[in-house]
């Protein structure tokens, strides 16, 4: 595997962003950024390793570390990571396509030029990576989206997407683990819940994860 | 306990947050001016940590409903406890069925008051901030309410008869009352290169004013429009408080305590970590400017405060040690 050399900039004081991405989001650069996040914990003054799609923000304590030795510490880790060092759970996640709560459906297949049982059945048939966690809390950025099915963000965001609501933003597919302002379009819902603040693990996916949608219902 | 009798839904139990979690999609959170609410802590023999009460919409009054001690720092405000007037930056007893008010600020925009032993509220991932966006930490994920009651764990706190201030050298200058623009120290981020040499120079050689848009996750800025070279499509990635994005209508956006924790938007500069309590008490419609400095002006930025405060601690248990437990 090739990847190519990425460029780290500050993120003020206490964090560096490591950006690998060549170009468009590429699997086998975000499996590297996931061991890269688990091998920089280990580093002298890190505090967090925030994997987001190919890249990565580390954060350390300055008065512990600096940011050179980070830096020079992070560009080694790129070049000697096993890429292939982190293994997922599979999840099912069972997905009511379209109706109320899936409201862009049908402008989704029409936009794609197709059917919607086309457009479902395609989007049900893929294996789903989760490239990163972020934005909010427990909020899954999934790669693995049919390029067929992808679809340019709205211009106007939505002040309100609900908790459940399965969206597709560009090349890009997740999940809403609260309500929450998204410019992303919705597709169904599902009652799996992501996030729980209180519970011992308060979120259910991790970078790593792998996910498939089981069509629970269509409604167009 | 004590009991909320006047407030907005701006103000919400913090304390300084809960790191650690960022790669779940959790924001560090926490007080905005986390050395006001620190101070306020150490003054009353607290924990650093302890959580308090931040007031962004005053006025602010609650009522004591036992023998207690607070300590209000932040924005210079008037203060009174039981009708009594007290100097900002202070720490004093509150007896029971007296209330504490905390009027407009003079100067300021962010009031702290701590109370001694803390707020006993359940830690939620380690913290009792309140995270309003995830609806979780504080008192039931939510701002404070009037006639919410609050339980304070139980503390044995020395205070001098009268009460005692806490001077700092470092925001006298923030007492003059912001007749210029507030200065806010910068380091590059990874697109400051992307923009365009005009845009440049305008980011740190004009002033920028604090839009209506700004509360706990960010401020919007007003100013000159910040151009790119070429259009930039970024992939998602993990943002701090304190990074300065600039979004395609070339206004920047300062992304702080509640942030989403991941952006995209092409980054000018992050303001370093120890002047985000400049920005926390800065309010609607104050003027900005940012002044580049290097990596190693942030880092001794950042410990000369951690040396201050380890000297704060000293000085404070001197005056505990010459105080009664009240």
């Amino acid at each position: 595997m090739v990847v190519g050399t990425p460029h780290i900039s500050l993120a003020g004081s206490s964090a560096l962003l490591l950006d690998g991405a060549q170009g468009a989001f590429d699997d086998a650069t975000q499996e590297l950024v996931w061991a890269v996040a688990n091998a920089a914990l280990t580093l002298e003054g890190v505090r967090e390793a925030v994997p987001g799609m190919n890249n990565l923000l580390v954060v350390f304590d300055p008065l512990a570390t600096d940011a050179h030795g980070v830096g020079d510490q992070l560009m080694s880790l790129w070049t000697c990571t096993d890429a292939h060092a982190v293994a997922g759970t599979h999840h099912t996640i069972p997905l009511s396509y379209g109706g109320a709560r899936g409201e862009d459906l049908a402008g989704w297949a029409a936009h794609c030029g197709l059917s919607v049982d086309e457009t479902v059945r395609r989007h049900a048939a893929t294996t789903y990576s989760v490239a990163a966690i972020g934005a909010m809390p427990g909020f899954p950025y999934l790669s693995g989206l049919d390029p067929r099915l992808a679809w340019a963000r709205r211009s106007t965001p939505r002040l309100k997407v609900a908790e459940g609501a399965v969206i597709i933003g560009g090349a890009q597919a997740g999940i809403m683990p609260m309500t929450a302002p998204s410019g992303w379009h919705i597709i169904g819902h599902t009652d799996v819940k992501l996030f729980r603040a209180e519970a011992e693990l308060p979120v259910l996916l991790r970078p790593g994860d792998k996910i498939r949608f089981e069509i629970a219902g269509i409604e167009a | 306990m004590i009991e909320i009798l006047t407030t907005g839904l701006p103000n919400t139990v913090q304390d300084l947050g809960r790191p650690g979690h960022l790669a779940l999609g959790v924001s560090h959170g926490g007080a905005m001016d986390r050395q006001a609410l620190a101070i306020a802590n150490l003054m009353l023999g607290n924990d650093p940590s302890a959580a308090g009460i931040e007031v962004a919409l005053h006025p602010f009054r609650l009522r004591a409903h036992i023998d207690t001690a607070v300590a209000v720092t932040g924005a210079d405000c008037a203060v009174s406890v039981g009708d009594r007037p007290c100097p900002p930056w202070w720490a004093m007893t509150i007896r029971a069925g007296k209330a504490l008010v905390l009027e407009a600020p003079r100067v300021g925009a962010r009031s702290y008051i701590a109370f001694a032993g803390g707020l006993d509220l359940p830690p939620v991932m380690g913290s009792r901030a309140t995270d309003v966006k995830g609806s979780f930490g504080g008192l039931a994920g939510r701002g404070l309410s009037r006639g919410d009651q609050l339980a304070l764990n139980p503390a044995q706190c020395r205070l001098p008869a009268g009460g005692f201030g806490a001077a700092l050298k470092e925001r006298r200058g923030a007492a003059g009352g912001f007749a210029s623009a507030i200065e806010l120290r910068v380091l590059p981020a990874a697109e400051f290169d992307a923009f365009t040499p005009e845009a440049q120079a305008a980011f740190t050689g004009s002033e920028w004013s604090i839009t209506n848009d700004a509360n706990r996750m960010g401020y919007r800025l007003a100013g000159e429009t910040l151009s790119l070279l070429s259009p930039l499509e970024l992939l998602s990635h993990g943002i701090v408080p304190g990074t300065v994005q600039v979004p395609p209508s070339g206004q920047p956006i300062i992304q702080l305590a509640d942030a989403n924790t991941c952006g995209g938007y092409p980054k000018i500069a992050t303001v370093i970590e120890a002047d985000l309590w400049r920005l926390a008490q800065a309010p609607v419609g104050a003027r900005l400017r940012f002044v580049p400095v290097s990596i190693e002006v942030s880092t001794e930025a950042l410990r000369a405060n951690r040396r201050w405060h380890d000297e704060f601690v000293a000085a404070r248990n001197l005056v505990a040690a010459r105080s009664r437990p009240n």
